[in-house]
């Protein structure tokens, strides 16, 4: 599925949040968003995913959602937003439950559950986990909805370094082929992840570069892409840094 | 430079129930009292012996009395508590998530709150008629308000991000209510059924004084008119375990419902 943003535009009380920016996502492009923070890079995905109404703009999605996907759009958050009185199971099922008779459900959570290295904790309730472990019922549970398009705000932000680097591995693994749009802080996530990374400028956020990774996604992690990698990273930065600078000063005046 | 330990500073400040201490208060308080009433030092009229506090329970247990006051006053609270927890229950949900309900709603109840329900039992029993009404809607009403807030309140604790999740997989706001909001009130609705419970107590009590035949209530009064204080101490007793069933129950019940926290 494609995602279309038209002059979308976002403000918070009077005060120009985010764009106006035009973007177009591909059907199984894989597009990172980056910026300095503040700059509105979660205002936007949240306005892609419909979960918040942009004051200008709007969002199209085109094409048809693969078979068998039963919601168009997923998202993954940040702090997981698991419900703390449901199982593993249980959160994972929840976007499902009452679409699909009972046993295709239990076929469909065991799936995602063993896709996502979680089996064997499908009775645990999310106090039990890791933050690592968390994210991963969050995965899971975008995932069994087979969705069109997968929308990742900050997903491995919460995370400590180590997790960070094992979790990204596993979802990079998960999503090949997915349509999606990964907002993050980190560059070199950014630039582990996307074929496209666009760079939001600060408030308002519009966007002041683009760049293409141009390493297919199964030769990222090996050693001769390192270079490579970091050498986007650096560009990215060097367009960053005096926003994000800016930024910083900004936040505390 | 010389050397010298580190003095310690921590600790304290953390409390912790010593295991039999609660057994052992209430032991040594009954064995005084008994021991007190019984060389004399404390008029039998005015506080008789615990024995004899117990002999009174046990002889109205024996004739039926007993079974017909707290079938009563069992009956009056659980009605008028489950007709005030599932209206409350309603009224703070709503306030909870509809913008109308919670500009009209919540002060409506907050300027109704700190009315004492027992005054409104004159008005309901000129509306109701005597009778068990009344009374129900007196035990009804303490319970509404109470459990109202904390119902409200409880939702307003639940932090929008599920709210927002439920909303990206396309769940229908009934869905949503069934498997965010509700679950997520709970810890406020059982603290709200906690408090309401020994609101209904006061209220049950009050309400069998004023006008009843039977009941605990309607024991105790009666009691004190006839000077019979070990009767009278009987049905503070049975208040008492009342109160304290419930709160049992209602400790259980949370233990079942919030394992997840």
């Amino acid at each position: 599925m494609r995602l279309r943003a038209l002059k979308v535009a976002h403000s918070f009380g009077g005060l120009e949040a985010l764009g106006p920016i035009d973007l177009v996502v591909e059907s199984g492009e894989r597009l990172a968003v980056v910026g300095p923070s503040g700059c509105g890079k979660s205002t936007l995905l949240a306005i892609l995913g419909g979960l918040l109404r942009p004051s200008r703009g709007r969002v199209l999605l085109e094409g048809e959602p693969p078979p068998g996907s039963l919601v168009p759009v997923a998202y993954v958050f940040q702090d997981f937003a698991l419900l703390p009185w449901r199982s593993v199971a249980g959160n994972v099922a929840l976007p499902i439950e009452g679409r699909l008779p009972r046993r295709e459900v239990h076929a469909r959570v065991e799936q995602a559950l063993a896709r996502t290295g979680l089996a064997d904790f499908a009775r645990r309730y999310p106090r039990e986990l890791s933050g690592g472990m968390r994210q991963r019922v969050g995965i899971a549970r975008a995932l069994v909805v087979d969705p069109g398009v997968l929308l990742l705000d900050e997903p491995l932000s919460a995370l400590d370094a180590q997790t960070r680097e094992l979790l990204l591995e596993e979802v990079l693994a998960l999503t090949r082929g997915a349509t999606l749009v990964w907002v993050t802080h980190h560059l070199d996530e950014a630039v582990r992840v996307a074929d496209r990374v666009i760079l939001l400028s600060a408030r308002p956020g519009r966007i002041r570069a683009e760049l293409a990774v141009p390493i297919p996604l199964e030769e990222r992690e090996q050693p001769k892409a390192a270079v490579e990698l970091a050498r986007l990273k650096a560009e990215l930065w060097a367009l960053l840094r005096e926003d994000a600078r800016r930024a910083v000063v900004e936040a505390s005046t | 430079m010389s050397a010298r330990e580190v003095p310690f500073r921590g600790g304290g400040f953390a409390p912790r129930q010593l295991r039999g201490a609660g057994l052992a208060t209430a032991a040594v308080v009954l064995v005084a009292w008994e021991s007190l009433s019984r060389a004399g030092l404390v008029s039998p009229f005015a506080l008789p012996a615990p024995s004899r506090v117990f002999s009174a329970l046990f002889e109205m247990a024996r004739s039926g009395e007993l079974a017909a006051h707290l079938q009563a006053s069992v009956g009056r609270l659980a009605g008028g508590w489950a007709i005030g927890l599932a209206t409350g229950v309603t009224a703070g949900l709503a306030i909870g998530i509809s913008s109308l309900a919670r500009s009209v709603g919540l002060p409506l109840v907050a300027a109704l709150f700190p009315i004492p329900k027992i005054a409104l039992l004159p008005l309901l029993i000129l509306w109701l008629g005597i009778g068990e009404a009344p009374k129900l809607a007196t035990i009804a009403l303490g319970t509404f308000f109470p459990v109202a807030l904390a119902t409200a309140s409880g939702v307003d604790q639940i932090p929008k991000s599920l709210v927002r999740m439920a909303q990206s997989f396309d769940l229908s706001r009934w869905a949503i209510l069934r498997t965010v909001i509700l679950p997520g009130a709970l810890p406020g609705i059982l603290a709200g059924a906690r408090i309401s419970s020994s609101i209904a107590l006061v209220l049950l009590t009050a309400a069998e004084m004023i006008g009843a035949e039977y009941g605990v209530g309607a024991l105790v009064l009666q009691a004190g008119h006839l000077m019979r204080v070990d009767r009278l101490l009987a049905g503070v007793v049975l208040l008492s375990l009342l109160g304290v069933a419930i709160g049992a129950a209602l400790g259980a019940l949370e233990r079942r419902l919030l394992a997840w926290r």
